[in-house]
């Protein structure tokens, strides 16, 4: 039971990392901006469609990754010029319905490009895989990688935001961005680039679960909203809320998935715990939004003197 | 209030001979044309499907050169949208304004529950070239309803069958949290006798199966049943692969390892198993055309719902040439389709009381082809000549 536990962490720990990546994009958007991106999550689609495309071009997955990532970030400096510059002015409904229509629209165009049919990236030979765990209980090398690679960007993340002149402008504007554009910094600028870079992000993520889950039109409006459940949690505008919360989020998650089966049968009989079980369990993480914004409606890791 | 239900009584009454009449005169008046409505999901993620029943179709009509049971043919093409309050609209669409003699569709069993009554009461036939529920196959059945797929129920028969034939004493069971998904594990422990290990439902559209898979090699049942459509399957199936247990453990499937799933799936779903009706490499000649022109014609394996939407068209052609061409004679109709009076690419069949096949099942397990494509390819035959299970309620003889 207690390999079984520790392989179930770790699960909930790539989810969480999986999470983190689409939500620090998402918080600093809606952090420092003041705006509300539901095209986010097809900034994740988008990662993982091109890195299935470039791989096709060059049969090589560091290439194909390296490749994507730029293109993400094209992709994000091309949306935020073109739509959401107009947006920031506005309030939160026309935002919500411009960035649903891109929604729309990108599923859409996605689907003519590559076709309905989902697709897929093979797993790179050098992280195929299994490493042993528990007798019988293996766990795949390319979720480690994923785990890993949430880390050093949480690190990254870590280290810009709070020890560098550019990261010190992005905690001024999640604090109090008119102020910082009357200090003379081109606010504009920097809004084109946190954008850009939480494109950026969301798109590594969609990278790199393409080896792992199917590659499909509209495969990023679900995650969106585990996203939102995190920066909500985590409190918005702040990236180590985004990070403890995406972890938070994942582990109960598959925790609860996992065990509450076992859990209830403590209680009640086995029918009894399986027919409840599944509706419980996809209730945990916003039951304890829910009560996490109860009792601190700012989320766990507020920006201090944020303004609403 | 008694009243007031009289009134409303004979408003739905004159509104129903309007219908009525408005269907006779159109019946009359286009007697020359077949026209039919051909229905299905052709947007959002599940489309695939809905394109390959169209694919499947209008290579029947192709092959009787344009003209169904030797008429001009009409086909209009509509989207679902898998949506059953767009399927409503669009059904209606298609019985008055272009006053069709043929629905053919939809893709999806909960569109069916939408359209049936629609169109089976305008006395229009309604043609499921893939869904097949069990409410419409036993004392709902209709004589305007025929199915040429299966009843849901007996594919996920095919597995327990196999598994309980095979003499696996512990299976683990795990689909989606929704009717279908419950139904399937139903229909797999009809003919499975053995331990159920454990029964997960996981939420719908469900992305990550780690847990649930952990769970599956902590307890190393005999086999893993699941039934996992569209992309969860994909996602699962590459998960499964990537946990080491696709070596280890069976993996016994339902509509989640099959032509639509191939291509994403890949080397990873090789040697895994799922049941159906019919493979691309079963051997008979109208097979062996049909495999052949579809891939000509569209460029990738058909699946069965290719087939389906085929032998869709290859009914009608049958039925409306016996009948020399007369569409208003719905009972002459009626029994020339009951014939099903055409070389299937799944070989011979018959219809059912209930307007469902009996025919053949089959294990059929994933592979790749010599031109480095993927199908899935016949193991072994698992049920001869069955039926489904709710035909005996079923008033209709």
């Amino acid at each position: 039971m207690s390999g079984l536990f520790i392989v179930q962490l770790l699960n909930g720990l790539q989810l969480g990392v999986l999470l983190f990546l689409i939500a620090a994009g998402l918080t600093l958007v809606f952090g420092v901006m003041n705006f509300i991106n539901l095209a986010h999550g097809v900034q994740y689609m988008l990662g993982a469609y091109l890195a299935v495309m470039f791989y096709g071009y060059t049969g090589h997955f560091l290439v194909a990754v390296l490749l994507a990532l730029v293109a993400t970030l094209l992709f994000g400096l091309l949306l935020e010029t073109v739509i959401f510059r107009r947006l920031y002015a506005r309030d939160h409904l026309d935002q919500l319905l411009a960035t649903f229509g891109i929604i729309l629209f990108l599923n859409e165009a996605v689907k003519t490009v590559w076709g309905a049919a989902p697709l897929s990236l093979p797993i790179p030979e050098l992280l195929s895989g299994s490493v042993p765990l528990a007798p019988g209980l293996n766990y795949p090398v390319y979720r480690f990688a994923i785990i890993g690679s949430g880390f050093v960007v949480g690190a990254a993340l870590y280290a810009v935001v709070n020890h560098t002149r550019i990261g010190m402008l992005i905690r001024a504007g999640a604090h109090n961005a008119p102020m910082v554009s009357a200090l003379g910094v081109d606010i504009g600028r920097l809004f084109m680039l946190v954008f850009a870079f939480g494109a950026m992000l969301a798109g590594f993520a969609g990278i790199m679960v393409a080896p792992v889950f199917s590659v499909e039109p509209g495969m990023g409006d679900s995650v969106l909203i585990l996203a939102f459940v995190v920066i909500v949690i985590g409190g918005i505008g702040s990236i180590r809320g985004a990070f403890f919360g995406a972890l938070l989020v994942g582990v109960i998650d598959t925790l609860g998935r996992s065990f509450m089966v076992d859990l209830l049968r403590i209680g009640v009989s086995t029918g009894q715990a399986r027919a409840v079980a599944p509706a419980l369990s996809s209730m945990l993480i916003y039951v304890i939004m829910a009560v996490i914004l109860a009792m601190r409606p700012e989320g766990l890791f507020p920006v201090k003197g944020r303004q609403g | 209030m008694k009243r007031v239900q009289i009134s409303r009584s004979g408003i739905v009454s004159a509104l129903l001979a309007a219908t009525a009449a408005m269907t006779i005169a159109a019946n009359a008046a286009s007697a020359e044309t077949l026209k039919i409505g051909l229905m299905g999901v052709l947007s959002g993620p599940q489309a695939v499907l809905g394109q390959q029943v169209n694919n499947g179709f209008m290579l029947g009509v192709k092959h009787a050169g344009g003209k169904l049971g030797g008429l001009e043919t009409e086909v209009i093409v509509q989207d679902d949208e898998l949506k059953p309050d767009v399927a409503i609209g669009k059904v209606k669409q298609l019985l008055e304004r272009d006053k069709v003699q043929f629905v053919v569709g939809p893709t999806f069993s909960n569109l069916l529950l939408a359209i049936h009554k629609p169109v089976t009461e305008a006395n229009t036939f309604l043609i499921s070239p893939n869904a097949g529920t069990s409410n419409y196959a036993g004392k709902q059945c209709n004589p305007f309803f025929f199915v040429t797929s299966y009843q849901n129920d007996q594919v996920h028969e095919v597995l327990g069958k196999y598994a309980q034939d095979k003499g696996y004493k512990r299976v683990f069971l795990m689909t989606p949290n929704y009717q279908a998904g419950k139904d399937s594990m139903a229909g797999f422990k009809r003919h499975f006798k053995g331990e159920v290990v454990d029964e997960v439902l996981t939420p719908l559209g469900q992305l990550d199966f780690s847990a649930e898979l952990a769970r599956v090699a902590s307890l190393k049942p005999d086999a893993l049943f699941t039934f996992m459509p569209g992309g969860m399957g994909i996602n699962l199936v590459k998960q499964y692969r990537q946990a080491g247990l696709a070596d280890t453990i069976p993996f016994l499937s339902a509509f989640t390892v099959d032509e639509s799933t191939l291509p994403a799936q890949q080397d990873a779903a090789l040697g895994l198993f799922g049941g159906m009706t019919w493979a691309p490499n079963l051997d008979n000649p109208a097979n062996k055309t049909f495999v052949a022109d579809y891939m000509k014609e569209y460029g990738t394996v058909p699946g069965s719902y290719a087939m389906q939407g085929y032998d869709a068209a290859q009914l009608i052609d049958s039925a409306v040439k016996a009948t020399g061409g007369k569409l208003d004679n719905k009972d002459a109709l009626r029994e020339a389709l009951k014939k099903a009076d055409f070389k299937s690419p799944r070989g011979a069949f018959k219809f059912n009381n209930n307007g469902f096949p009996i025919q053949d099942f089959y294990l059929v397990k994933a592979a790749k082809r010599p031109d480095g494509k993927y199908q899935t390819e016949i193991v072994q035959k698992i049920f001869s000549d069955y039926g489904d299970v709710y035909a005996k309620d079923c008033p209709a003889k």
